[in-house]
């Protein structure tokens, strides 16, 4: 343990703690800026600057480990100047333009000037004519914005392993770009959306398609729908004073009606599908010794466009399940087009997604048109939908609750963890083990691969043989997973997992790149909590005991893995390039 | 009579002309003297020399003779070579003042011939210290030389080797920081080109006292002939067995290899430097942890300067007490130097710590260059500061320097006279560091760039005294929060050049006048009519027409339209033209 003083209290804290957190337990508040509880400090903005008694230099708190018999002083006039001239010169280097950029009032920039003090411009502006990326269509790189924190290279490059941003030019004139200063589209960018989760300003933004929803709505020759993700049900409300992890699924249902869709599904239903037929699909692969183990889930769009442009060996074991937002809209341009008797050319499906990359899989490759259609029309993020409730003039903290549509919304409690990391893997075990044994889980909880671990393993006994999962959350985590497999394959061994989730967020889609901003792992825990809450007050626990999902089977599909269901709710996926112009 | 070698170098240019051709005119006269096979004629590229016409040295007398014409050679041949005896007028006198240790071989050894330097005691440090020293004892012996950072820092070197020692890892490092940067500097670069095998001894040494394995040269790119001679030196030196696997048997390892820097100053801040070596951006990281505890691929690495490293075969052969009796108390040793600007002598040059600022200008570098005054020296690059003249009695010394609000540095020396303008120059380093920035942290980033524009808002004559306010909190900004010394060091000409010449700058922002008549934006051009003779010489070569009148009624200059050119003043030949 180290003993040291802030500010002349004493403090103890374990070796190794930087004097930033240190601060934190004697409620000394250090104010920062690039500085992000899920990353290793970039130490670039220089706001956090401290002194230590006995030395002239001002060190950085973020990145300084304390020491024993320190003496840190974080406040003086000297230091509280020195962060200030720093606050200053970076406003200089900042378009003024906060009240028409999208984080107004949830920047972490103005915040800090506010909590300065500071009322007038010290220094010259330096203006800056760097074009908006846009070409992602679901990414918005807006680089004049960006404060040069660092963030979004660190978790582009050592979160998520994609390498798609880096830093380009020097001085005054670098400013963040995909490595070659390409177009991101044509980068190995996987839309991932979490550079836009973790930018303190507006920089890096989800693509607003707000716009073209309200169009759409006010179309009276299209008949809009909407589903909303797991996710989202437990992260909106944080824009609206919830504590995170609140469940407001029955709020938002009434909201989505109130702004005028026609009806409203669950993505969680969908997910309830993707299950029985990814179910389906393990323990046929399973049986058949031939065939490629381990199944690799593939409901994360970011993951599917990762491992087809990093990963493309590994392409063999992809389920080929679409994912569940991707069924919802599939069936809603044809089976639930056939029960209401719409026309499916008038639907408009709108999806509200925790997730940017979303946006990119809607048009993926064409079976994302197997309803004939574009199978969903526009992905919404959870922070594109706050800005709509804000428009449409509702007092969402207030509205009443109501109930979804009787189609293709009711969903189990598989359906809903469908949103967390190792969520998809415990609803898909509860099922395949009842496809296997023809009994029921009595105990359908598994502890051991929840939590926010980066790699989670464990195995379940089925029929006397072992089966073998691993879950992995965060981009960056997967190599060491798909290494091992391909070790194993390599020397002939036996395989070290049957069954494979990914999800490219950290925390899966609860901590998605479309998520409300300021995540932290406190959050995704307390959002987590959320979906597993829902999962235990449902009556129906299991996807495939889903009577809804028995009678679409029933009336539409014939059975899990049939060939109707083959036609329209899987997919199939082919290498790509991680650079598009690559010679 | 002994055979003798005799370099030759003509030390006004880098051309190759005068040098060769007084070459062949020595060869002719001795083939008729029948001396051609005890007397060896080689031309050097370079001698630590400068401005001082041809120049020879004789050896194994080790005499050197300054501008020497070609009716000289008779004499040299007759007395010099034949009877022994030292042609006074001739004679380089200076050269006792300089003590030479780190450039102990440059100039006097062919850089390309390892033989030579073996001849000469070179690589027997390395033999001492694999045979008689353990590495602590070596270390313990760099503590007794008081030996610090030649790169600027003046870190105390063994401190710095003793915490990579103690640090257990398998894999330690060795890097020579030869990414010389600061504009007109090249002590470096006349080391690793004119004895590349002392520093290879010195760096093998430092593996052996921390341990490592593996060692690196950091060279800027755009010293290609450093480059092909290190390389050439690590290609004998591993065919001597000097470098490789079980040295002279020692069962010490130990293994060079050449990394090019890619013409970014801020590689040469150490942690930018590892991230360079490492394929990365050469971003700087923040210390703790230092190199020498988590360094290159996160493993201990020293990192020294090539002027560090060169002193130690030194060190280690003859006792870090004698290198220790040399300078101050505090500041040990020699230090090289490149004295530029407005000084007679420029050149490189090595004296004892501790020598004060005059007699390094005046009596090595015989003073100002020109007839104007000598107002003030820029020593350390654009880390470093101003010294007014008043102050040149001050000893060149880490603290003294450091006290005084400017830096030892590398060892830039830039002489200062009265056309110089203080604005002029804070303006120029400033730009250098702006444009050298890396752009990651926001103070150094941002600020350089607001105070250059400043700078430039007063130069221009368009300045407010609320800007020198400005320039001051900029430079505590960058000077506290920047994360390297780059960013913390880059204000340090404009606060010296603020805290000694504060006036200058005040004459800018109110007087819009420039003393030194550097800032064209503030000077006008005038003619006066007392002087002029009405030629319409001026009237002809203004580039674009703004003087009006005929040869009739005189001319005038518009002010509107000069661009301040100077042309006119230039071509009068009856000093008719004046600028204010």
């Amino acid at each position: 343990m180290i003993k040291a003083k802030i500010n002349d209290i004493e403090v103890v804290v374990e070796e190794g703690t930087t004097i930033l957190d240190a601060a934190k337990k004697l409620q000394v508040k250090i104010p920062t800026l690039c500085k992000h509880p899920d990353l290793p400090p970039s130490a670039s903005c220089g706001i956090c600057v401290v002194k230590v008694k006995g030395s002239n230099k001002m060190l950085r708190a973020c990145c300084t480990e304390i020491e024993n018999d320190m003496e840190v002083i974080t406040h003086d006039p000297e230091i509280v100047e020195t962060r200030k001239i720093v606050l200053e010169l970076i406003l200089s280097h900042h378009p003024n333009e906060c009240l028409t950029c999208g984080r107004n009032n949830n920047c972490e920039l103005q915040t800090l000037t506010a909590e300065f003090g500071i009322r007038e411009e010290c220094f010259d502006k330096i203006s800056r004519d760097i074009p908006r990326d846009e070409t992602t269509k679901a990414i918005v790189l807006e680089p004049q914005k960006c404060i040069q924190c660092g963030r979004c290279v660190l978790v582009c490059q050592q979160l998520q392993n994609v390498w798609a941003l880096s830093f380009v030019e020097r001085g005054y004139q670098s400013r963040i770009a995909p490595a070659a200063d390409v177009t991101l589209a044509d980068s190995p960018c996987v839309k991932c959306g979490q550079c836009s989760a973790h930018c303190p300003t507006g920089a890096i933004f989800e693509y607003d398609e707000t716009q073209k929803v309200w169009a759409a709505l006010r179309d009276p020759d299209k008949y809009c729908v909407v589903q909303i993700a797991p996710a989202v049900r437990v992260a909106l409300g944080e824009r609206f004073g919830f504590t995170p992890g609140t469940n407001l699924t029955r709020k938002i249902y009434t909201m989505l009606k109130r702004l005028g869709f026609k009806a409203v599904f669950d993505t969680s239903f969908g997910a309830d599908i993707t299950v029985v037929e990814e179910a389906t699909e393990f323990i046929k692969r399973f049986k058949d010794k031939e065939a490629d183990l381990p199944l690799i889930t593939s409901c994360c769009p970011a993951w599917v466009d990762f491992l087809e442009k990093f990963h493309p060996d590994m392409i063999k074991h992809f389920s080929t399940c679409k994912s569940p937002h991707q069924i919802v809209g599939v069936l809603s341009k044809t089976y639930y087009a056939d029960i209401m008797r719409i026309n499916p050319e008038q639907i408009y499906m709108v999806s509200i997604m925790p997730c940017t990359a979303k946006k990119y899989e809607i048009t993926r490759d064409y079976q994302m048109f197997s309803s004939g259609h574009q199978d969903i029309d526009i992905s919404l993020t959870t922070r594109e939908l706050s800005r709509m409730i804000n428009q449409a003039g509702v007092d969402f903290a207030s509205l009443p609750e109501s109930d979804p549509d009787q189609i293709l919304a009711d969903y189990s409690g598989g359906g809903v963890i469908f949103g967390t990391t190792g969520g998809v893997m415990e609803a898909a075990l509860r099922s395949a083990y009842y496809y296997a044994t023809g009994k029921n889980l009595k105990r359908v909880e598994f502890d051991n691969i929840r939590g926010l671990d980066g790699v989670k393993e464990a195995e379940m006994p089925v029929n006397d043989t072992r089966v073998c999962f691993a879950v992995a959350h965060g981009l960056g985590n997967v190599e060491k997973v798909l290494n091992k497999v391909r070790e194993a394959k390599q020397n002939n061994e036996t395989l070290p997992y049957h069954f494979i989730e990914v999800m490219a967020c950290p925390g899966g889609c609860i901590g998605g790149g479309g998520q409300p901003v300021s995540i932290n792992d406190d959050i995704r825990l307390e959002r987590g909590r959320g979906l597993y809450e829902d999962d235990k007050t449902k009556n129906i626990r299991n996807c495939h005991n889903n009577p809804f999902i028995k009678k679409l089977y029933d009336e539409f599909l014939g059975h899990p893995g049939s060939h109707k269901s083959h036609e329209i709710l899987h997919t199939s996926y082919m290498e790509r390039k991680d650079y598009r112009f690559k010679i | 009579m002994t055979e003798k070698i005799i370099y030759i170098k003509d030390t006004n240019t880098s051309k190759e002309d005068n040098t060769s051709k007084f070459y062949n005119a020595f060869e002719q006269k001795l083939q008729g003297k029948n001396l051609l096979d005890k007397i060896h004629l080689i031309k050097i590229a370079d001698m630590g020399i400068y401005n001082k016409g041809i120049t020879l040295k004789l050896l194994p007398e080790n005499i050197t003779y300054v501008n020497v014409k070609e009716n000289d050679i008779g004499r040299i041949i007759e007395s010099t070579i034949e009877k022994g005896k030292t042609l006074v007028d001739l004679h380089l006198k200076e050269s006792y003042k300089q003590v030479r240790i780190a450039l102990r071989h440059c100039g006097n050894l062919n850089p390309e011939n390892i033989d030579e330097y073996i001849a000469n005691d070179g690589y027997s440090a390395l033999t001492k210290a694999l045979t008689e020293m353990s590495p602590e004892n070596v270390i313990d012996e760099i503590r007794k030389s008081g030996l610090r950072g030649r790169g600027g820092g003046g870190y105390p070197t063994w401190l710095k080797w003793k915490f990579t020692l103690e640090v257990d890892s398998e894999q330690k490092y060795v890097i020579c920081n030869a990414d010389e940067g600061d504009p007109g500097a090249y002590m470096d670069r006349s080391m690793l080109e004119g004895d590349p095998h002392s520093l290879i001894e010195g760096m093998i040494i430092a593996g052996y006292a921390v341990k490592a394995t593996q060692g690196y040269f950091y060279i800027r790119a755009e010293y290609p002939l450093a480059i092909e001679r290190i390389q050439k030196a690590i290609n004998q030196a591993y065919e001597y067995g000097l470098l490789g696997k079980n040295i002279l048997d020692s069962r010490v390892n130990f293994d060079l290899e050449i990394r090019l820097g890619a013409g970014a100053f801020v590689c040469g801040e150490e942690t930018a430097l590892i991230a360079s070596i490492e394929g990365k951006r050469g971003y700087p990281r923040p210390r703790p942890p230092y190199p020498s505890v988590k360094g290159l691929w996160n493993q201990p690495t020293v990192i020294n300067n090539v002027e560090t490293l060169i002193n130690v075969p030194y060190i280690i052969l003859e006792g870090g007490t004698k290198y220790s009796s040399v300078g101050t108390e505090k500041s040990t040793g020699t230090k090289v130097f490149a004295l530029t600007g407005k000084i007679k002598n420029s050149g490189l040059v090595e004296v004892a710590m501790g020598m004060p600022i005059k007699n390094l200008i005046n009596d090595i570098g015989g003073g100002s260059a020109t007839d104007k005054k000598i107002k003030a020296v820029q020593t350390g690059g654009p880390s470093g500061g101003v010294i007014p003249v008043n102050y040149f009695d001050t000893p060149v010394s880490y603290e003294a320097l450091q006290e005084l609000g400017s830096i030892m540095g590398s060892g830039g020396l830039i002489v200062m006279d009265e056309t110089d303008c203080m604005v002029d120059i804070a303006k120029f380093y400033l730009q250098f560091c702006v444009d050298e920035s890396c752009g990651k942290c926001a103070p150094c980033r941002i600020g350089g760039y607001q105070m250059l524009r400043l700078l430039e808002k007063i130069s221009e004559g368009k300045g407010e005294l609320g800007d020198i306010d400005k320039l001051k909190s900029i430079s505590q900004g960058m000077q506290k929060a920047s994360l390297c010394g780059l960013g913390q060091t880059a204000p340090n000409p404009v606060v010296s050049t603020l805290q000694y010449f504060e006036e200058e700058y005040k004459e800018h922002i109110l007087e819009k006048k420039c003393r030194a008549g550097k800032c064209s934006e503030l000077l006008s051009y005038y003619i006066i009519p007392d002087k002029c003779t009405k030629c319409g010489l001026c009237f002809k070569n203004c580039p674009v027409n703004a003087i009006k009148g005929d040869r009739k009624t005189g001319f005038v200059i518009d002010p509107d339209l000069c661009i301040k050119c100077g042309k006119c003043a230039e071509v009068c030949k009856f000093d008719a033209v004046t600028r204010k």
